[in-house]
C-alpha cells in the first residue's frame, strides 16, 4: 500500500525564500543596479546567516554553550584567505581558487572543531563555556604573533579579490547548501539523537546513543561552516586581521542564536539578517561615539529575551501571551493530534539538562573523589 | 538452562564503602525478577553496574553467556540491556513519538549514515517511515497512540512511566530493568502497571529485572527475587520461601523480641 | 638569582590581584550557583567612580572609600536586576543574561566616557631596598593588603554568623532556606563582598597600569575568572591558590622574551589541559550525580 507523497511545505519555505532573495538580488546585481555598499552588505548578511546557523547547531540543538564560535571561523579566514593567495597565480581562475580556499578553511575549521569537541566530551555547561573560550583567545593570539610572511602578525594578510557583483551570490549558494546539510541532519534520526542529548544525556546513553560520535559530529559540522563563513568574510573583506575575531564577536553570533529562538533554525537566520542589516544602517547614521548605542541595545535585548523566555516568575505569563498561541488564536486553529508535527524540535526555554552538578561525563568519573569506585583484585 | 544475565559475585565499593558485594544472580530468559530491600542496599548502584554507568570493582556480569564488564552503557544498551530511571528520565522537549524513536536509533535493520540522512538517500525516507511505523506499533502496545503528537513532558506521570518503559522496549532488549516502575502512584495506577508488565513479558518475550519496595507489588508479579541489604545478598529464590526466610522477616520488620 | 627574585615577587603580587577578583567569580558561583561574567566589569565600573570622585573630592583616599562603596552597591543593583528574575532556572541563561550584562556596561561605559583611555595617578611611590633587592613599594602594598584581605575573609566566612549561612546557602538553597536563612539576602550579600574585592583589586590594578578604557576590566576579568577555574571554582582557598599561581606563571612567562607574546596563550592553554585532567581545578569539589 502507498500513500501520495505530501509535501512539507514548512520543510521547504526556507530555501524558497532563500532562493527568491537570492535570485532577485543576483538579477539586479547583474544589471548593475547595486551599489557596492549594497553588496557588502548582501555578502556580510550571508555570512551572519552561516555563523548563526552553524552555532546554533551546538548552542540550540545540541544544548553546549559555545563561546569560541569565532575562532573557528578566524581559522577558516586564516587558512583559506592564506591558501587563496597562493593559489590564485598557479590555477589563475578566481572561481576555482575561491572554490578550493572554501574547502581547504572549512576542513581546518572542522579539523579544530573535533579538537574542541574533544573536551566537550568530558565538560559539560560552564565550563566547556569557558573551554571554548579560552580556545578563541588561544587561536586569536597565535595569528596575532605569527611571523611576518606566515600570516604576517598583527597586520594580517591579504586575500585576493572576486568579482563582489558575485561573491554575494556564493555566498547565498553556501547558505542554502548549509541550510540543505543542516535541515536534513536535524530532521532525520540523527537530529532525533542529538536533541536527545541535549534532553537528557543519562537517558539517551542508556537509550544506545553513542555521545560521544554526536558531540564531535555537531562540533566538527558547526565549526565547519564557521569556518566557510571565515573564508567568505578574507574575500569580502580583501584583508585578514585576527582582531577582528575576538571574544566580542562570538557574543554577537550568540545574540543572533538567542534572539532568534534556540533550536529554530528560521528564527536565527531572521535575527542574523536583521541584526546585520541594522548594524550596517546604524554604522552609518551613529558616528563615533554614538556607534555604542547599538552595542547597548544588543546587550539590552540579549538579557530582556533570555529573561521573558526563562524567569520562573514570568512562566504565567509566557503562556498566556505566547507568540504561537495568538497566531493559533488568529487562525482559530485547533490542536489536532492526528497531524504529525514538525520534526524540528523547537524550544525557547534553554534546557534544564546543564547542571552545575553535571559537570562530569557520567561514563569517565562519577563519584568524588572518595567515592571513586576502588580497583579491585580481580 | 541457559541464563540471561548471570552475574558473578559482582561488587563495588566507593572509597572502601562496600555498596553491594558478592552479588550472585541468574535470570532466566523470560521470568519477571525482582530485586528488593530497604533503602541504600545497593539495588540502584547494582542497576547501575549491570547498565555500565559504574564499573564494578569485583566480579563480571554475562548477557546470554557474553561477558559485557567493563562496556560503555550505550555499548550495553545494544548487546541487550534496556533500563528506566528512579526519577523518569524523558527527552522532555521532545514528542511522545520522537522519544520512542530515539530508542530506534541503533537497531540494525534502521541503519542509515550521516551522509545518507544530510544528501536524503533513499534509504533515508525508508528508515524514517520503518521507524515512525514501528514506534506507533510500541506506542499502541501502551495506549500511548493517541497522545504521540504531545510534549512528553505535557503527560501525566503514570503515562510518562509507561513511556519510559516504551523507550526502553523499542531497543529491543533481551532484558528489561526496571528501577521502582510503581513508585508515586496509585494503587489503580499500579494494577495497571502490573497488567502492563505481564503484556510486555508475554509480547516481547524477554526477562525483567525490578527493583521495587512493595511487596505485595513485587510478589503479585515476580517469579523469583532476590533481597539485598547492606549491600549483600540476604535471600534468593522463588518468592514465597524468601518471603517466608526468617532474615528477610528481620530486615524489613524488625527481630521479634523475646 | 636576583632577576628570579624579582619576578617572582611580581608574580606574587599580580597573583594577589588576581586572587581578590577570583574570589568575586568563585563567592558567587559557589553560592549563587552562576557565572557572574560581569564581575569583570565591575572592576572598570569601580575604576571610572574613583575617577569621577577624584576629580570632585580630590581627596584620594576618600574616593577609594566611595568607589568601594558604590561598587558593592552595583554588584547589588545588578544582582537585583539582572539575575534575580532568573533564579532557579538554568544555568545555561543566567550565563547568557550575564554575558549581556558585561557586554552592556563595557558599552554604556564607553557611551559616557568615551573609548579613549584615560591617565590615572592615585599615588607615586617609589621603590625600596630589602635585603639588596630594589622592590616598588606598590607591590609590597598589594601583597599586603591581599594578605589582610583573605585572612579578614576566611575569618569572617568561617565564624560570623551571615559567613556561616553563606556556607549553608552554597550546600543547599532549598535546605538552608527551610532553616529560616534568607537566601535572597545571603546572595546580595555575596555580590556585595565580591564587588567591593573587585573595587579593592581595581585600585590596586591602578598602580600597576595607570590606564583605564572601557575594556578595563576584560583582561584582569578574564584573567582572574581562569584563576578560579583552575583552582577550582567554588572553593575560596582555590580562588587564592588560583589567582597567585596565575600571577606567577604570567610573570614568568613575561619575562622570557620567546615566551611573552604567548602569555595569554599559554595560561589559557594550562586552564584547558589542567580542566581535561581535573575537570574541576584544584581544589574544586566533584559533585556526585545522581542515575
Amino acid at each position: 500500500m502507498k500513500t501520495p507523497k505530501k509535501i512539507k511545505w514548512k520543510h521547504f519555505i526556507n530555501y524558497i525564500v532563500i532562493g527568491v532573495f537570492t535570485l532577485i538580488f543576483s538579477l539586479l546585481s547583474v544589471t548593475n543596479s547595486l551599489d557596492l555598499l549594497q553588496k557588502f552588505l548582501l555578502e556580510k548578511i550571508a555570512i551572519s546567516i552561516l555563523l548563526s546557523v552553524s552555532l546554533g547547531l551546538v548552542v540550540g540543538f545540541l544544548g553546549e554553550l559555545s563561546l569560541g564560535h569565532a575562532g573557528f571561523m578566524c581559522i577558516g579566514a586564516y587558512l583559506g584567505g592564506k591558501a587563496a593567495s597562493i593559489l590564485e597565480p598557479i590555477l589563475g581562475s578566481t572561481l576555482l581558487t575561491l572554490t578550493i580556499s572554501l574547502v581547504i578553511g572549512g576542513v581546518s575549521a572542522l579539523i579544530s572543531g573535533l579538537i574542541i569537541g574533544l573536551p566537550a566530551l568530558r565538560l559539560k555547561g560552564d565550563y566547556l563555556a569557558i573551554v571554548t573560550l579560552a580556545f578563541g583567545e588561544i587561536v586569536k593570539t597565535l595569528f596575532l604573533n605569527s611571523s611576518e610572511d606566515s600570516f604576517g602578525g598583527p597586520t594580517g594578510i591579504n586575500t585576493p579579490r572576486f568579482d563582489n557583483k558575485y561573491l554575494f551570490i556564493v555566498g547565498f549558494v553556501l547558505v542554502l547548501f548549509m541550510l540543505f546539510v543542516i535541515q536534513n541532519l536535524i530532521r532525520s534520526k540523527h537530529g532525533r539523537a542529538i536533541t536527545a542529548i541535549r534532553d537528557s544525556e543519562i537517558a539517551a546513553r542508556a537509550t544506545g546513543i553513542n555521545v560521544v560520535k554526536y558531540k564531535l559530529l555537531v562540533f566538527a559540522l558547526s565549526a565547519f561552516f564557521a569556518g566557510i563563513a571565515g573564508v567568505l568574510y578574507s574575500y569580502s573583506n580583501y584583508t585578514v586581521q585576527c582582531t577582528k575575531f575576538d571574544y566580542n564577536y562570538s557574543i554577537e553570533i550568540l545574540v543572533m542564536v538567542v534572539l532568534g529562538g534556540m533550536g529554530n533554525i528560521n528564527g536565527s537566520i531572521i535575527s542574523a539578517l536583521l541584526i546585520t542589516f541594522l548594524q550596517v544602517e546604524l554604522a552609518s547614521i551613529l558616528t563615533g561615539n554614538l556607534a555604542v548605542l547599538q552595542n547597548i541595545l544588543y546587550a539590552l535585548v540579549l538579557i530582556l529575551i533570555v529573561i521573558y523566555n526563562n524567569a520562573p516568575s514570568l512562566k504565567g505569563f509566557r503562556d498566556k501571551y505566547n507568540f504561537k498561541n495568538l497566531i493559533k488564536r488568529l487562525r482559530k486553529q485547533k490542536f489536532d493530534p492526528s497531524k504529525e508535527i514538525d520534526d524540528e524540535a523547537k524550544w525557547d526555554r534553554v534546557p534544564t539538562k546543564i547542571e552545575m552538578n553535571e559537570v562530569l561525563s557520567l561514563d569517565i568519573k562519577v563519584e568524588e573523589s572518595t567515592l571513586k569506585p576502588d580497583k579491585g583484585d580481580k | 538452562m541457559e541464563y540471561i544475565l548471570s552475574t558473578k559475585n559482582l561488587g563495588i565499593s566507593f572509597g572502601g564503602l562496600k555498596a553491594c558485594e558478592n552479588v550472585n544472580m541468574d535470570i532466566l530468559p523470560n521470568e519477571i525478577y525482582g530485586l528488593i530491600g530497604p533503602n541504600g542496599a545497593g539495588k540502584t548502584t547494582l542497576f547501575n553496574i549491570i547498565t555500565g554507568v559504574y564499573q564494578p570493582t569485583w566480579g563480571d556480569f554475562y548477557l546470554n553467556g557474553e561477558r559485557l564488564t567493563g562496556l560503555k552503557q550505550e555499548k550495553i544498551c545494544n548487546k541487550g540491556i534496556a533500563r528506566t530511571f528512579q526519577n523518569i528520565r524523558l527527552f522532555n522537549n521532545m514528542t511522545v513519538i520522537r522519544n520512542v524513536m530515539v530508542g530506534l536509533t541503533n537497531k540494525s535493520e534502521y541503519k542509515c549514515t550521516f551522509f545518507e540522512s544530510m544528501f536524503r538517500f533513499r534509504r533515508h525516507f525508508k528508515v524514517e517511515k520503518e521507524m515512525r511505523e514501528k514506534a506507533k506499533e510500541i506506542l499502541d502496545i501502551f495506549g500511548l497512540l493517541p497522545e504521540r503528537n504531545n510534549l512528553a513532558c505535557n503527560l501525566p506521570y503514570g503515562m510518562q512511566r509507561k513511556l519510559e518503559i516504551a523507550r526502553a522496549l523499542a531497543t529491543s532488549p533481551k532484558l528489561l530493568l526496571l528501577d521502582e516502575p510503581a513508585a508515586g502512584m496509585n494503587p489503580n495506577e499500579t494494577m495497571e502497571l502490573v497488567e502492563t508488565i505481564k503484556l510486555i513479558k508475554e509480547k516481547f518475550n524477554i526477562g525483567i529485572l525490578l527493583i521495587d519496595h512493595d511487596l505485595k507489588f513485587v510478589s503479585g508479579l515476580c517469579d523469583r527475587i532476590t533481597v539485598l541489604n547492606f549491600g549483600q545478598v540476604l535471600a534468593q529464590g522463588k518468592v514465597q520461601d524468601v518471603l517466608n526466610n526468617k532474615d528477610v522477616i528481620e530486615a524489613y520488620i524488625g527481630r521479634e523480641s523475646d | 638569582m636576583l632577576d628570579f627574585i624579582v619576578t617572582f615577587i611580581n608574580g606574587l603580587s599580580l597573583g594577589g590581584i588576581y586572587a581578590m577578583i577570583a574570589l568575586g567569580y568563585t563567592m558567587v558561583y559557589g553560592i549563587a550557583k552562576m557565572l557572574n561574567f560581569a564581575h569583570g566589569d565591575i572592576i572598570m565600573v569601580s575604576g571610572y567612580i574613583l575617577i569621577v570622585f577624584m576629580g570632585i573630592t580630590g581627596n584620594i583616599p576618600l574616593s577609594i572609600l566611595i568607589s568601594i562603596f558604590f561598587a558593592g552597591m552595583f554588584g547589588v543593583l545588578m544582582e537585583k536586576s539582572a539575575y534575580m528574575p532568573l533564579r532557579g532556572a538554568s544555568p545555561l541563561a543566567v550565563l547568557i543574561t550575564a554575558i549581556g550584562v558585561s557586554y552592556l556596561l563595557q558599552s554604556v561605559a564607553q557611551m559616557i566616557f568615551g573609548s579613549a583611555p584615560k591617565y590615572v595617578v592615585i599615588a607615586n611611590l617609589g621603590s625600596v631596598n630589602l635585603f639588596g633587592l630594589s622592590i616598588q613599594l606598590y607591590k609590597i602594598i598589594t601583597l599586603a593588603v591581599t594578605i589582610v584581605i583573605m585572612v579578614v575573609l576566611s575569618l569572617f566566612i568561617k565564624f560570623s554568623k551571615t559567613g556561616r549561612a553563606m556556607i549553608a546557602v552554597s550546600e543547599d538553597r532549598g535546605a538552608s532556606g527551610l532553616m529560616g536563612i534568607d537566601s535572597n539576602k545571603i546572595i546580595s550579600i555575596t555580590f556585595l563582598i565580591g564587588a567591593m574585592l573587585a573595587s579593592v583589586a581595581c585600585t590596586l590594578y591602578f598602580l600597576l597600569t595607570p590606564n583605564i578604557n572601557p575594556t578595563f576590566g576584560a583582561k584582569p576579568g578574564i584573567k582572574a575568572f581562569t584563576a578560579a577555574v583552575i583552582g577550582g571554582i567554588g572553593s575560596i582557598p582555590g580562588a587564592m591558590i588560583g589567582g597567585i599561581f596565575l600571577g606567577i606563571i604570567e610573570c614568568f612567562s613575561n619575562s622570557i622574551p620567546v615566551l611573552s607574546p604567548y602569555t595569554d596563550a599559554i595560561e589559557f592553554l594550562i586552564l584547558i589541559i589542567l580542566l581535561l585532567v581535573r575537570p574541576t581545578g584544584i581544589l574544586g569539589k566533584k559533585r556526585k550525580e545522581k542515575v
